[in-house]
């Protein structure tokens, strides 16, 4: 456990570095979701850094494309690419584009993504692949709460339990933050829980900031019923940095210079 | 007189549903799926023999496209199929960004496009298709002129890899292709040889091309016609070729002018051998209901509009 606390540092840390080099881009959600990031690529994750196309890897797509910035950071410290490449973030030339592009020299990359409300339906796509050629692994789907209010997420979850795609898992990132403000002012999507159940799914609510009970939860996660699950995972944006948590004004900022060097610090008391 | 003749009348669409079939056969990793249009897609006999194989998603057109995207990723050939109309405008970002961005193997396959999808009128006849695929980088855009090309066009793109639309029609329309011609992506067909005027057409407007290059040869004008089947990559050299010895141009399709393949044309043209050119296309308007043959002679896109514009685009040479 004290392992898996180090690098969710580590890739805070990576992500607070890369921004500030970048100077914009998104940093709440990317430090809000360091802690599932942490679980997935260090534990639950059956994956090969030293082989990206590894035919029965777990997929992981990551829906909402503009926290790229952990997802790169974790890519980097588990291996697929050189921690020092991640302060190119956003750079002309640069592999680590603004929001993932498939097409970049970037392993890991299932496909591209940033505008939202296609990753679900990708996700669908791999598992029926999976099931039509009896494969075991698992695709992992990482949406935003306010990434809900798209429609076509909803055609996707009706598609997923019609198809009993019980080996696909959605996380979302339930931080209740927008770019306009609170979810529940933009535009309500409570009851949230009852909305996946009566769309067929297995609903697990959990705290996305606490690694302990992440790591339960991914570990005690089995397919149930023939069921996709989908897990909702209540993190707060910014986490880790006590004077910018649950403000939405940091889901598009990044900080100064004189920010970074207070922020790291923090992040490594 | 062109060598080819009207061997029988059949919808280009069943030419797709017949190929899917025979791809079933050779290909495990061929997918089919739609979104509540099985039969009008003749795909049915491919759900038929290969349930396993088919994927009904419903009425959620761009669901379908990222499914069909996610698919690939797990190393399946997925094949879409709806109507033009909901394969590109409905979906576009769906397709720009996790198909053509992401440089996917999908095969966006699309029946009743434009007018002669006919009585539905102009809410599902689109004219902007076309444009807005070849817009796309990475895309591939093909547009089979009949029933046997639309078979062989549905099993070469199976042995492409890369992003590609497919476009072609619901009623039946003239078959005259033979079976024997190999159907290269990317490579223009020459139908028809000769020297006065390029008749440059792709889709339902071939047949109308050869009709009116006849037209001409009674009158002592030795028309070329090519069918442009891909409209991208487009086969620049043929086009020049054709155009250097004729020296002026028509196209003809069941599209806008705008986007389509007059204007393809019009660019190779300009950049590469200016010469005098005269478009067959609908010009900036939407459909509206009747029955296919009507709605063609009605905005211009048959036989002797063909023959009328080529005589202009004679006329117009230096």
């Amino acid at each position: 456990m004290n392992d898996l606390l180090q690098i969710s540092k580590k890739i805070r840390i990576s992500v607070v570095e890369s921004l500030t080099a970048a100077g914009s881009g998104h940093l709440g959600g990317s430090l809000g979701m360091a802690d599932i990031f942490t679980i997935l690529y260090f534990n639950t994750l059956n994956h090969n850094p030293k082989n990206p196309d590894w035919s029965e890897r777990d997929r992981l797509i990551l829906s909402i494309g503009h926290i790229a910035p952990v997802l790169y950071a974790s890519l980097a410290h588990s291996g697929y690419f050189p921690v020092e490449d991640l302060v190119t973030l956003r750079k002309l030339g640069s592999k680590l584009q603004g929001h993932p592009c498939k097409d970049s020299e970037l392993p890991g990359i299932e496909v591209s993504s940033g505008s939202l409300g296609q990753g679900l339906s990708i996700s669908v796509g791999l598992a029926l692949a999976a099931k039509m050629d009896k494969k075991d692994w698992k695709t992992y789907c990482i949406l935003g709460d306010g990434e809900l209010q798209e429609g076509s997420v909803w055609e996707a979850a009706m598609s997923a339990a019609h198809h009993k795609l019980n080996k696909l898992i959605a996380i979302v990132d339930r931080n209740n933050c927008q770019i306009d403000g609170k979810t529940k002012d933009v535009m309500e999507l409570e009851p949230l829980s009852e909305k996946w159940k009566a769309f067929g799914w297995n609903v697990i609510e959990c705290d996305g900031n606490n690694l302990e009970q992440l790591l339960k939860v991914f570990n005690e996660l089995i397919p149930v019923n023939n069921k996709p699950s989908v897990l909702i995972a209540k993190t707060k944006m910014g986490k880790g940095i006590k004077s910018i948590e649950d403000d939405y004004h940091w889901h598009g900022k990044v900080p100064s210079k004189e920010n970074m060097k207070e922020f790291i610090l923090e992040l490594n008391s | 007189m062109t060598p080819y003749k009207i061997q029988d009348q059949k919808e280009t669409r069943a030419g797709f549903g017949a190929a899917l079939l025979e791809l079933g056969k050779k290909n495990p990793k061929v997918v089919a799926l739609t979104a509540d249009l099985c039969e009008s897609l003749r795909m049915d006999a491919f759900a038929h023999a290969y349930p396993e194989r088919f994927i009904q998603v419903g009425i959620s057109e761009a669901n379908m496209i990222s499914i069909a995207a996610g698919m690939t990723i797990g190393g399946q050939i997925p094949f879409t199929g709806t109507f033009a109309n909901f394969s590109t405008g409905r979906v576009y970002d769906q397709i720009r960004q996790s198909v053509a961005y992401s440089t996917k193997n999908v095969k966006i396959c699309a029946s009743h496009a434009g007018l002669t999808l006919g009585e539905d009128g102009a809410t599902h006849q689109i004219l902007e298709d076309i444009g807005l695929m070849k817009m796309l980088p990475n895309m591939t855009v093909i547009v089979p002129c009949d029933y046997n090309q639309t078979f062989l066009a549905t099993q070469a793109i199976a042995n492409y890899n890369g992003p590609v639309y497919l476009r072609f029609g619901r009623p039946k329309m003239p078959n005259f292709t033979r079976l024997e011609e190999a159907f290269v992506i990317g490579k223009a067909q020459i139908l028809k040889e000769g020297t006065d005027v390029s008749i440059f057409a792709c889709g339902h407007l071939v047949w109308p091309a050869l009709e009116a290059a006849n037209t001409l040869q009674e009158n002592g004008i030795n028309a070329e016609v090519i069918n442009i089947h891909t409209i991208k990559p487009l086969d620049i050299q043929a086009i020049i070729q054709s155009v250097q010895k004729t020296g002026c141009v028509v196209t003809a399709e069941e599209h806008e002018r705008n986007g389509g393949l007059g204007d393809s044309i019009a660019q190779v043209l300009g950049m590469h051998f200016p010469a005098p050119i005269e478009m067959i296309a609908v010009n900036d308007s939407f459909g509206e209901s009747g029955k296919p043959m009507e709605l063609l002679t009605k905005y211009g896109l048959d036989t002797p509009h063909i023959v009328e514009a080529a005589m202009k685009s004679i006329g117009r040479k230096k």
